[in-house]
C-alpha cells in the first residue's frame, strides 16, 4: 500500500476513526493489527519475513535478559564465596554467551536481508569473474525484496544490540515488540527509530487532542504537496535525462543533477512528513529525520542533517564499536609505534569511516554505483577533515569571515557536491556515471537551457511554472522554519487566514498533484532500500 | 469556545465541498464538440418528459442509426436512445437499470454488436458512458464492472480525481459549459447529414474463436432477466452498419439466444433492400454509421415492426405529447437545416472537425 | 585529570575544557575527535571505553569524561 494510493487514504480514515473510538487500552493493539493489514497489502509473503525478524529478536532479547538475571542471582548467592577473579571470570562467561546469542540474532536477520537484497548482485559479480575464465554463468534468482526490509531490520537490530549492551530491558510482550518493528507509518521508508525513543509513545493511551491532530494533518498535507506536486512531476524529466545518457550529456547532466536533488528531497522528506504527520494524528511522536539538509555548509554537516536516523544508526552501531574495539586500539598503538603518531592516530578513524560508508552505500542499493557513491562520500569527508587546518590558516590570512555571501557560497558548494555524487544514483553503471559527470566539463554548451530543449524532457511550460512555484514555496518554508515551527506561527494568525491557507494547500495538492491516469504512479524512491 | 470551533469546522467542510463541486464541474470534459457522444449519458437526465414506449441501449449502432423523431412522426411511438460510445454489454445493463428508476418502457431494444467484446476496451469510453450518470450504487457497480486495471473506483464517485490534470488544457468551452450544456442529441440520436459513400470494405479477418465471451453473455442474461422481471419486451437488434463485420457465427448465436429466451432478434443487414438503404448516400463514414437519411429509413422500417409486433399505440393525438414532440421536431429540423447550410458553406460539419477548423481558422 | 585536560587541549587548543560543559551539544567534539580521544585514554589510563558509553552525558565536559574513566577503572 503506497502512501499515495487511494487505499492508503481509506485505510487511514478507518484506522484513525476506530483508534479514537475504541477503549484506549486497545489502541496499541489496533495499531498492531493495522500495521499487519498495511503490510499484508504489499504482499502476504512479506509478512513471513517480518514475522521471522520479530520472533527471533523477541526470543533472543529474552534470552539475553535471562542470562543477566542468572548472573545477578548467582553473584548474589555466592557473594561471600567468590573471589574477585572468579566473579570476573563468571561475568565474562555470561557475556560470552550473550554475545553468541546476539551474533546469532544479527546473522539470522542481517542474513535474511543480505539474501533477499544481495543474492543477485553477488551472482552478477561472480558471473563477471566466471566469464573471464569462460565458464558457464549462474542464473539469477527471482526474489522480491519485501517492502521496507532494510528499515525494519535496522530498527530491530538496533534494539537487540541495545538490549545486549544493557541500555534497556527487552520488551516482554511480543505484540508490543511486533508493533515497534512493524509500525505502519515507518514501514515504507523509515525513519529508523530507536526503541527507547518510540516504544513508550507507541504503547501509551492517547486521547484526541484537536491541536496535535490538526498539526499532524497539516504535516501530512504538506508531505503530499511535496511528493505529489513536486517529486512526482519532476521525475519525468529526471528519467528522460538519466535513461538516455547518449542523447542527454553536457549541460543536461547538470540539469538532471539539480532536478534529481529536488525530486529526492521532495519525495523523501515528503514521505517522512506523511509518516510523522500520520503518527502525530495518532498522538505518537516520531523523531525528525531531516533538518533542512540543503542548507548545510559542509558535506559532514549535510550528513548530520539528512536522513539523520540512518546516520546515527551507522555511527552508534558500526562506527564507534569498530573504532574503539580492542583489536583496533591495538592496531592503532602498533602503527603509532612503527609509523609515527600521525598515521597511527588516523588508522581507527579511517578504517571505521570507510567501513561505515561502504555499508551505507550497499545499504542504499545492491550495485557498484552505490558502493562507489558511499566510498566517495567517506573519502570526501576524510579529505575535508584533513584540509581543515589548511582552511583555518587560509581564513586567518584572507579575512572573509562569516559573511552572508560566504555562507551562501558554502551552501551552494555543498549542494553541488552532494548532487554530483548522486549522479551515481541515477545512471545504470559506474562507468556511465563518471562519463556523464565529466561530459559536463567537456561540453559546456549552455544553449539547451534557453532554446526550448527543456520543454522536450517530459515537462511542459505549465509543469515548469508549477515546479518553480513549488520550489519557491519549499525554500521559503525552510527559511521561515529556521525561526521555529511554521505551524505554531500559523496557529497564532487569524482563523480565516489560517483556514484559507489550508484550503488552498488542499486544492493545490488535489488539482496540481501528479497522480492518477496519465501520470506514472511512482513508488517512494526509498521504498525498496 | 468549543461551539466556535465546531462552527468553523462546519464552515471549512462546506467551503471545501462547494469548491470541490465547482472545480469538478469546471475540470470535467464537456464533450460539446468533436466527440459529442461523450455527452449522451448525461443528456438523458435533463430530459423533462421521461416516459417512453421504447428505450434503446447500445453503442453507436443505436445512437447513429435510429431517429426517435421519425418513430414519433411515422408511428406515434415515443422513444429514447440510451446509447454511448463503445457501450459494452455491462454498460448497457447498468444504464438500463438506472433508466428503470425513472420510467418503465414497453419495449427495450438492445444492439448486439457489443457482444463481440468480453473485456473493457478503453478507459476513455468508460468515462464517456459512466461519468454522465448521477452518483448511485448502480453507477458504482457499473464502474466496477467496466474498469480497466489501471483505474480506480473512487474516481467515478469523485471524477475530479481523474480529471484534475485537465487544468492544463482548460479552454473557453470548459467555462462556457461550466454549469449548463447544449442539447446535442434528439432523444439520444446524434444527427449527421454529411455523406461519405462506402468504398471498398476490408475483407473480414478470420477469428480464432467466434464464441461470444462469458462476461458478455452474463450481462446479456442480466438484461433479459431485468426486462422479464419488469414485464418489458426485449428486442435484440443488429443495426444495418456494414462495419465492423457481423459474422455468420455471431448471428447464429444471437438467433439461438433469442429462440431460447423467447425474444425477437432482427438482423437488419438481412433486409437492406427492404429498408431501402443506399450505401452510396446513406452513410457519413463509409458504412460504419448511417447519416440522417439512412437513420430515417432504418427507423421507418424498425418502427413498423415495433408497432405491429408489440401493439404500441399511436399517441400522435395526445395533446400534451404532441406539443412536447413538436418542440423536439422543430429543433431537429432546425439542426438539419443548419448542418446542410454548413455543409454547403464549408464542405464539412464544423462541430466534428475541430482540427480542420483550426487549420482553416474558423471559430464555430 | 591533568592528563585528560592535556589530551583534550591537544585536540582543540582554542577551548577551555575546565569550564566548557556542552562539548557534544555544541558540536565541538565530533565523532573523529571522540575516537582519537578514546584511543589516547586507552594508552594513558589503560581504560577501554566501550562503544555504548559513547553518549553525550559522558562526553559533554572534561569532568564527566573523567568520572567515566574513574568508574570504568573501578569496574575492572
Amino acid at each position: 500500500m503506497l502512501f499515495t494510493s487511494y487505499s492508503f487514504i481509506l485505510f487511514l480514515c478507518v484506522l484513525i476513526s476506530l483508534y479514537y473510538l475504541i477503549p484506549k487500552r486497545l489502541q496499541w493493539k489496533l495499531l498492531l493489527l493495522g500495521s499487519f493489514v498495511f503490510y499484508f497489502f504489499s504482499g502476504w509473503s512479506n509478512l513471513l519475513y517480518i514475522l521471522a525478524t520479530i520472533v527471533s529478536t523477541y526470543f533472543i532479547g529474552l534470552k539475553i535478559d535471562e542470562l543477566n538475571r542468572k548472573q545477578a542471582d548467582y553473584l548474589k548467592e555466592n557473594k561471600e564465596k567468590l573471589t574477585k577473579e572468579e566473579k570476573k571470570l563468571y561475568k565474562e562467561k555470561i557475556k560470552a554467551k550473550q554475545w553468541s546469542w546476539l551474533l546469532a540474532c544479527l546473522f539470522f536477520n542481517l542474513g535474511i536481508l543480505a539474501v533477499v537484497k544481495y543474492t543477485n548482485f553477488a551472482i552478477a559479480n561472480i558471473n563477471s569473474v566466471l566469464s573471464i575464465f569462460r565458464m558457464t554463468e549462474l542464473s539469477f534468482v527471482n526474489i522480491i525484496l519485501p517492502m521496507g526490509i532494510s528499515f525494519y531490520t535496522f530498527k530491530t537490530m538496533g534494539y537487540i544490540i541495545d538490549v545486549y549492551r544493557g541500555k534497556y530491558e527487552p520488551e516482554r510482550n511480543i505484540g508490543k515488540l511486533a508493533l515497534f518493528v512493524s509500525f505502519f507509518p515507518q514501514l515504507v521508508q523509515g525513519p529508523i527509530s530507536r526503541y527507547d525513543d518510540l516504544a513508550q509513545t507507541l504503547y501509551q493511551e492517547h486521547s484526541f487532542e484537536p491541536k496535535t491532530f490538526s498539526f499532524g494533518f497539516q504535516r501530512v498535507l504538506w508531505g503530499y504537496f511535496k511528493k505529489l506536486v513536486i517529486a512526482d512531476r519532476i521525475v519525468a524529466a529526471v528519467l528522460t535525462i538519466t535513461r538516455n545518457p547518449e542523447k542527454y550529456d553536457g549541460i543536461y547532466v547538470l540539469v538532471g543533477m539539480v532536478f534529481y536533488a529536488i525530486q529526492l528531497y521532495a519525495d523523501f522528506t515528503g514521505g517522512i512528513d506523511i509518516t510523522i504527520g500520520v503518527s502525530q494524528m495518532l498522538g505518537i511522536e516520531v523523531k525528525e529525520n531531516f533538518i533542512r539538509p540543503y542548507f548545510s555548509k559542509s558535506i559532514e554537516e549535510y550528513w548530520r542533517r539528512w536522513h539523520i536516523t540512518m546516520g546515527t544508526w551507522f555511527r552508534d552501531y558500526i562506527f564507534y564499536p569498530l573504532s574503539v574495539c580492542k583489536p583496533m586500539l591495538n592496531l592503532s598503538r602498533f602503527s603509532r609505534n612503527h609509523f609515527g603518531d600521525k598515521i597511527g592516530k588516523r588508522i581507527p578513524v579511517y578504517t571505521a569511516t570507510l567501513v561505515v560508508w561502504f555499508t551505507t552505500g550497499i545499504w542504499h542499493g545492491s550495485s557498484w554505483n552505490f558502493i562507489v557513491w558511499g566510498l566517495l562520500n567517506g573519502i570526501i569527508i576524510l579529505i575535508s577533515q584533513e584540509l581543515q587546518p589548511l582552511y583555518e590558516k587560509f581564513h586567518q590570512k584572507v579575512k572573509i569571515g562569516d559573511t552572508f555571501g560566504f555562507r551562501l557560497f558554502r551552501i551552494g558548494r555543498t549542494f553541488l557536491l552532494m548532487s554530483s555524487l548522486r549522479i551515481l544514483d541515477c545512471y545504470r553503471d559506474v562507468g556511465i556515471s563518471f562519463k556523464m559527470f565529466f561530459s559536463m566539463f567537456a561540453k559546456p554548451d549552455l544553449k539547451p537551457l534557453i532554446d526550448g530543449s527543456l520543454l522536450k524532457l517530459g515537462l511542459d511550460m505549465a509543469d515548469y511554472i508549477v515546479l518553480i512555484a513549488g520550489v519557491i514555496l519549499l525554500v521559503s518554508f525552510s527559511l521561515i522554519q529556521r525561526k521555529g515551527s511554521v505551524r505554531e506561527m500559523l496557529s497564532a494568525k487569524p482563523a480565516v487566514l489560517r483556514y484559507s491557507i489550508y484550503i488552498v494547500l488542499f486544492f493545490t495538492v488535489l488539482v496540481f498533484g501528479a497522480y492518477g491516469i496519465g501520470f506514472d504512479s511512482n513508488q517512494f524512491i526509498y521504498n525498496q532500500f | 469556545m468549543k461551539k466556535k470551533k465546531i462552527i468553523s469546522f462546519v464552515i471549512v467542510i462546506l467551503v471545501i465541498s462547494v469548491l470541490t463541486v465547482l472545480l469538478q464541474k469546471l475540470l470535467m470534459p464537456k464533450y460539446m464538440t468533436q466527440i459529442v457522444e461523450g455527452a449522451l449519458t448525461k443528456e438523458y437526465y435533463y430530459e423533462k418528459n421521461k416516459d417512453h414506449d421504447v428505450i434503446f441501449i447500445g453503442d453507436c449502432e443505436v445512437y447513429e442509426n435510429f431517429s426517435p423523431i421519425t418513430l414519433w412522426e411515422e408511428y406515434g411511438i415515443t422513444s429514447y436512445i440510451r446509447g454511448g460510445a463503445q457501450q459494452l454489454v455491462w454498460h448497457s445493463y447498468y444504464l438500463l437499470e438506472d433508466t428503470l428508476k425513472y420510467e418503465k418502457p414497453d419495449v427495450v431494444v438492445f444492439s448486439v454488436l457489443a457482444m463481440m467484446y468480453n473485456e473493457p476496451q478503453r478507459e476513455a469510453y468508460n468515462r464517456m458512458n459512466i461519468d454522465g450518470m448521477p452518483l448511485s450504487l448502480t453507477k458504482l457497480r457499473m464502474a466496477k464492472a467496466s474498469m480497466m486495471p489501471e483505474e480506480d473506483l473512487i474516481t467515478y464517485a469523485f471524477p475530479l480525481l481523474r480529471f484534475h490534470s485537465r487544468w492544463k488544457e482548460l479552454s473557453g468551452e470548459d467555462f462556457r459549459y461550466w454549469f449548463k450544456r447544449d442539447q446535442i442529441s434528439h432523444n439520444g440520436y446524434l444527427m449527421r447529414v454529411d455523406v461519405k459513400p462506402v468504398g471498398r470494405l476490408p475483407s473480414p479477418r478470420l477469428l480464432d474463436d467466434y464464441m461470444f465471451g462469458d462476461k458478455a453473455y452474463e450481462y446479456l442474461d442480466k438484461i433479459t432477466e431485468l426486462c422479464k422481471k419488469n414485464g418489458i419486451e426485449l428486442v435484440l437488434i443488429k443495426a444495418p452498419s456494414l462495419y465492423p463485420h457481423w459474422y455468420e457465427e455471431w448471428d447464429q448465436q444471437m438467433v439461438d439466444y433469442a429462440e431460447k429466451n423467447g425474444l425477437l432478434y432482427i438482423n437488419m443487414l438481412d433486409d437492406l433492400d427492404e429498408i431501402g438503404l443506399d450505401f452510396e448516400k446513406d452513410t457519413y463514414d463509409a458504412g460504419l454509421h448511417l447519416n440522417l437519411s439512412g437513420a430515417e429509413k432504418a427507423s421507418k422500417y424498425f418502427g413498423r415492426i415495433l408497432q405491429s409486433r408489440f401493439n404500441i399505440p399511436d399517441k400522435r393525438n395526445d395533446e400534451k405529447l404532441k406539443a412536447i414532440w413538436q418542440e423536439k421536431a422543430d429543433y431537429y429540423y432546425k439542426m438539419e437545416q443548419e448542418q446542410y447550410e454548413e455543409l454547403e458553406k464549408y464542405g464539412y460539419l464544423l462541430k466534428f472537425n475541430m482540427k480542420r477548423n483550426e487549420e482553416n481558422n474558423i471559430k464555430p | 585529570m591533568e592528563e585528560l585536560l592535556r589530551i583534550l587541549e591537544e585536540l582543540h587548543p582554542e577551548i577551555d575544557f575546565n569550564t566548557h560543559e556542552h562539548l557534544i551539544d555544541d558540536k565541538i567534539l565530533d565523532s573523529f575527535d571522540i575516537v582519537t580521544l578514546i584511543a589516547e585514554i586507552n594508552d594513558e589510563f589503560d581504560v577501554s571505553i566501550p562503544a555504548h558509553e559513547i553518549v553525550p552525558e559522558n562526553f559533554n565536559s572534561a569532568k564527566a569524561l573523567y568520572s567515566l574513566i574513574e568508574r570504568l577503572k573501578d569496574e575492572d
